[in-house]
Order: C-alpha cells, then sequence, then structure tokens
C-alpha cells in the first residue's frame, strides 16, 4: 500500500474509527471524505448532518461547499440553521464532531482564526463557524491536521474552539458538556489524549511509520503512550471505495454549469 | 412592492446602512449585492454569517465599513484574498470586525427576529472570542444560576434574500437548504426579496417556507439573481466558478479589472450573466 497518499491514509483511518449507526456532525474536505467513506464501507447507518441544515444526507459525490444542493437532494430532511445548533448540538444529539484546524497545541484546542495577533494578524485565517459549539458539545471530537511544526505547536496564536484547556481535568471543571478531542489523526497515525495529563500522546503508526517521523512533525516534545499500536494498511476495498468517490467528486466538480440566463 | 432591482436599492439601502444578504452558500443575493457596488453605497455595516464572494466583492470595491460574521472563507477553497487584505492591510479601507460563532450568530438573528433584546446559547466556551468582541457576554439563568453566553439581538436596517418564487401579494416561498434566512428576514426593519419567478399562486406546500407579503418591503423579479451560487430546482452552484475567484481576487488589480469589467461595466444582472456566458463560449 506504498502507492496510496498521506490524505487517503488520513482518511480511511478516521472512518475506521465510526461506528456504525452514530450520529456525525461533518465538516467539509477530509472530514466529509472519511464519514462517506465509512457510510459506503462498514457504516451504512450512520448518519451524517451538515452545518447547512441537511440530516441524514446521502451524498453520491463529496460536496466543495457545507451547503452544495447534493446535501439537501439526498438528506432525511432539511432544517434551518438555528435548529441545527439549538436542537441538535447544543441538546446533546451528536455522538462525535470533527474539526480541523491551522494550529493545534498539545491539549487539543485548536486556533482556525488569526496567525499573529488578533488586531494585526500576520495571517487572518476563515474564523470559527460551528468550530466552538462543536468542541464544546459534540460527546466526542475528531480532528484531522496534517501534521508540521507550524501546525502542531506549544501555543497557539489564538483559542477557536476549546480541547482539554490546560490539561489535568481543567475542561471538565469548566463544565464543557462533551468529551472532547478523543482522537487527533494525522500524516503519520493518531494522537489521543492521556487519561490523567489529557495531553495528546503517540498511540498509534501508520504501518511503515515511525516514531522519529512523528516527533519530528511534531512542535512540542511528544510522548509515545505505554501501549502504540500499528494501524492497518489501507485494504483494496477501502481504497476503491475512497478513489471512485474522488474520482466521481471531481468529474462533478469539473463539469461545466450552465449560466443562468 | 414590486421594484425593479435598481429602484429597490436606491430607495431601501443607504449609505451607513446595517445590511444583511442572507442564504447560507444556497440562495446567495449576488445581483443585489453588484447594483449595491454599482450604486457606490458606503460605509456598509455588513452581517452574513459566512460573507462569501459576495462580500469580498463589497469589501474589495470599498462599500463596507464594518463586518459582521462568523465564518469567512471561499468554501472548500480557502481565503478570501480581499477580506483578509481589508484585515491585514486595511486595503482599500480598515474593516470594523464584529466576529462570532456560527451557533452565536444564529442566536442573535432569532432574538432579532423575535424582537428580544439579546440572544442566549450555551457557546463559546473556553474560546478567546469574548476577550476581543464586547458583543459576546456571560448572562446568568435567573433560575438555575447557570452562565450562559449572550449577544446582542441582530436587527438589520435591510435584508435582502433570493428566493425561487413569490407571488403576486408579495409572499415569497423557498425551499432546499434554508440557513436562517427566515430569521435574518424577519429581524430587519425592511426585507426585500430577489425571486426566480412571479407566480400567480405559490405552489402548496405546507412546510416551505413562506415569508408572508405584510413583511416583505419589496420583491424584485431577478432570474439568475443568486448565479454563482445556486438556487434549488433553477440551477446548481458554480463550483468551477469559486475555485477560480480565488485567482481573481488574489491580487488587487486582477480584481479590480474583474471587477470593472463584469460588474462597473454591466448595466444590470442579465448583462453580467451574458458577459460571463460569452467568455465561457
Amino acid at each position: 500500500m506504498n502507492a496510496c497518499t498521506r490524505d487517503e491514509w488520513m482518511t480511511i483511518a478516521a472512518a475506521r474509527l465510526l461506528p456504525d449507526r452514530s450520529v456525525c456532525f461533518v465538516g467539509i474536505g477530509l472530514p466529509s471524505a472519511a464519514c462517506n467513506l465509512a457510510r459506503l464501507t462498514h457504516a451504512p447507518g450512520i448518519v451524517l448532518i451538515y452545518e447547512s441544515g441537511a440530516i441524514g444526507t446521502r451524498p453520491d459525490v463529496l460536496p466543495l461547499s457545507i451547503g452544495d444542493g447534493e446535501l439537501a437532494e439526498t438528506a432525511a430532511c432539511v432544517v434551518p440553521l438555528p435548529e441545527v445548533f439549538s436542537y441538535y448540538l447544543q441538546a446533546g444529539r451528536i455522538d462525535i464532531g470533527f474539526l480541523g484546524a491551522a494550529q493545534i497545541d498539545r491539549h487539543g484546542n485548536l486556533n482556525s482564526t488569526v496567525i499573529g495577533s488578533y488586531d494585526a494578524p500576520t495571517t487572518r485565517l476563515p474564523g470559527a463557524g460551528g468550530a466552538p459549539e462543536i468542541a464544546q458539545h459534540a460527546k466526542q471530537v475528531f480532528v484531522m491536521a496534517r501534521a508540521s511544526k507550524r501546525s502542531f505547536v506549544e501555543r497557539i496564536d489564538f483559542r477557536t474552539s476549546a480541547g482539554y484547556l490546560d490539561g489535568h481535568g481543567a475542561r471538565a471543571r469548566s463544565g464543557a458538556p462533551g468529551g472532547g478531542p478523543r482522537a487527533v489523526i494525522t500524516d503519520f497515525g493518531m494522537l489521543a489524549p492521556h487519561p490523567q495529563s489529557e495531553e495528546l500522546q503517540l498511540v498509534a503508526l501508520f504501518a511503515g511509520a515511525s516514531v522519529e517521523e512523528a516527533r519530528a512533525a511534531i512542535g512540542w516534545p511528544l510522548v509515545v503512550a505505554d501501549h502504540l499500536d500499528t494501524i492497518a494498511p489501507p485494504s483494496a476495498h477501502e481504497l476503491d471505495t475512497l478513489r471512485a468517490l474522488n474520482a466521481r467528486t471531481r468529474e462533478a466538480h469539473a463539469r461545466p454549469v450552465r449560466i443562468p440566463l | 412592492m414590486l421594484l425593479p432591482l435598481a429602484e429597490a436599492i436606491e430607495r431601501h439601502v443607504a449609505d451607513g446602512a446595517s445590511v444583511a444578504l442572507e442564504g447560507f452558500t444556497h440562495l446567495i443575493p449576488f445581483a443585489a449585492g453588484h447594483e449595491i457596488i454599482r450604486q457606490g453605497r458606503r460605509n456598509l455595516h455588513l452581517i452574513r454569517m459566512t460573507p462569501d464572494i459576495i462580500y469580498d466583492q463589497l469589501i474589495g470595491m470599498g462599500c463596507a465599513r464594518k463586518l459582521t460574521f462568523s465564518w469567512g472563507g471561499n468554501p472548500g477553497v480557502g481565503s478570501l484574498h480581499r477580506l483578509r487584505d481589508a484585515v491585514e492591510h486595511q486595503w482599500p479601507q480598515p474593516l470594523e470586525l464584529d466576529e462570532h460563532s456560527h451557533a452565536g450568530m444564529a442566536a442573535a438573528f432569532c432574538a432579532g427576529a423575535a424582537r428580544l433584546p439579546f440572544g442566549m446559547l450555551r457557546g463559546y466556551a473556553g474560546t478567546d472570542l469574548p476577550a476581543h468582541n464586547q458583543n459576546i457576554r456571560r448572562v446568568q439563568c435567573p433560575f438555575t444560576g447557570e452562565m450562559l453566553a449572550a449577544v446582542p439581538a441582530l436587527n438589520p436596517d435591510v435584508t435582502i434574500l433570493h428566493a425561487q418564487r413569490a407571488d403576486r401579494a408579495g409572499n415569497v416561498a423557498i425551499d432546499g437548504i434554508v440557513g436562517a434566512a427566515r430569521e435574518a428576514a424577519l429581524a430587519a426593519k425592511t426585507l426585500i426579496v430577489t425571486v426566480e419567478e412571479i407566480v400567480d399562486a405559490l405552489p402548496p406546500a405546507m412546510n416551505a417556507i413562506v415569508l408572508p407579503h405584510w413583511v416583505v418591503s419589496a420583491v424584485v423579479a431577478c432570474p439568475g439573481g443568486a448565479y454563482p451560487s445556486y438556487a434549488h430546482g433553477h440551477y446548481v452552484r458554480d463550483n468551477a466558478f469559486y475555485r477560480q475567484w480565488d485567482a481573481i481576487a488574489r491580487e488587487r488589480a486582477s480584481f479590480l479589472a474583474w471587477m470593472e469589467q463584469h460588474v462597473l461595466g454591466t448595466r444590470d444582472h442579465r448583462a453580467f450573466l451574458a458577459g460571463l456566458q460569452q467568455e465561457a463560449a
């Protein structure tokens, strides 16, 4: 399976974490690919919710935006956006929320707002979107982020959404109802919080990846968990299904659109 | 009630007004936004959960002094370069930010629609947003003592929506993804709706959103008015255009040239679409 890309590795590893019939709050990009791959392989009963209001959606191609028509057409129902956030997310009806970020720290706190200071940023990022409340309320959060010392950092420049705050139970003491970031899926494998310190540790490596490679990509002294797993290579079925999904998506997004004149 | 687009903007959108062009990815009122640019409005307070390309254009053309928003990217593509340039380099002018999360902004629209002074939510916990925005505060529940996040109601001077259809009395029907369109509409002091078509009678649909005629200030017949976003049942989102926008908007010169040719250089939305069609041919 050496031929598979790191994005394919990450997508397949994330998909495997999703139980059948779980209710997932999905973001655009790799999370959307992972959730739909799970739906097309081992988890046909998974319920995918996009913040645009599409509930129980089963898109044939991945959406480019969070509100593509495909999501509405294949949804069990479409509800107004305030309902998604108050009646479903805030009400505790989401099992798994997916987040990405430009920066993540060792306690799983995320930044998607600015690089530099808020008032005079060197890079203005898109901002919070649904992230702060997904991080607060989802029963568990999975983070997908490509690893580098610029993204996995000692200190994030801005806390857009809360992970375990300063660790050692700080999140639970803050009263956040959700469970926080239980898994961080990245280029070489997976990080997860230590049960006491809540510091992200290396818990699994992709077959063929090394601890040295992981340490080189993380901006804090990465601790290896007492038990280090190996993530089995993608099966032919997983890889074929994902590649077919991506091919359908590329073809659909490249199709010329009639200008409504 | 039934107005041409130019007259609706002329009459209802004043310099300095707070304006919400809503529609969550779907039904974004591009034609109305372009007309605001053509008429050279200034110092607007723009309100929109996802600024999208239309606010990138309004900001880059110098129409805005302030932005209330919750996610400012080009969906699935990357940055809104004109928004970034305004924040990072104050070009073409400084832009004040009133920044929220989606949940917070949805609560603010709901409160606005209900004419309550603030919206509340279990939100913003452990985030740095409240430290940078006076419009995110805490309030104590008088019954349980729980501390909740509070945001002031959003009541735009003008909300502009695009919808699939209205009838001749001005009742408006929307189907597909609705986002916070209904809340933004009912929160506004003035509501303008551009539509794909005006029909004698709305199709019977018990749960499609209908904005009743007496909350609607003006209806504008404007086919294609949401392009390059989309109108479910009429045309699909032009995802390729959203990708192309990244290159157009990346540099000031290419942005201005595009806006000059396609928006300032066209009389109306029909001419705008015809220009793009000609280019594609």
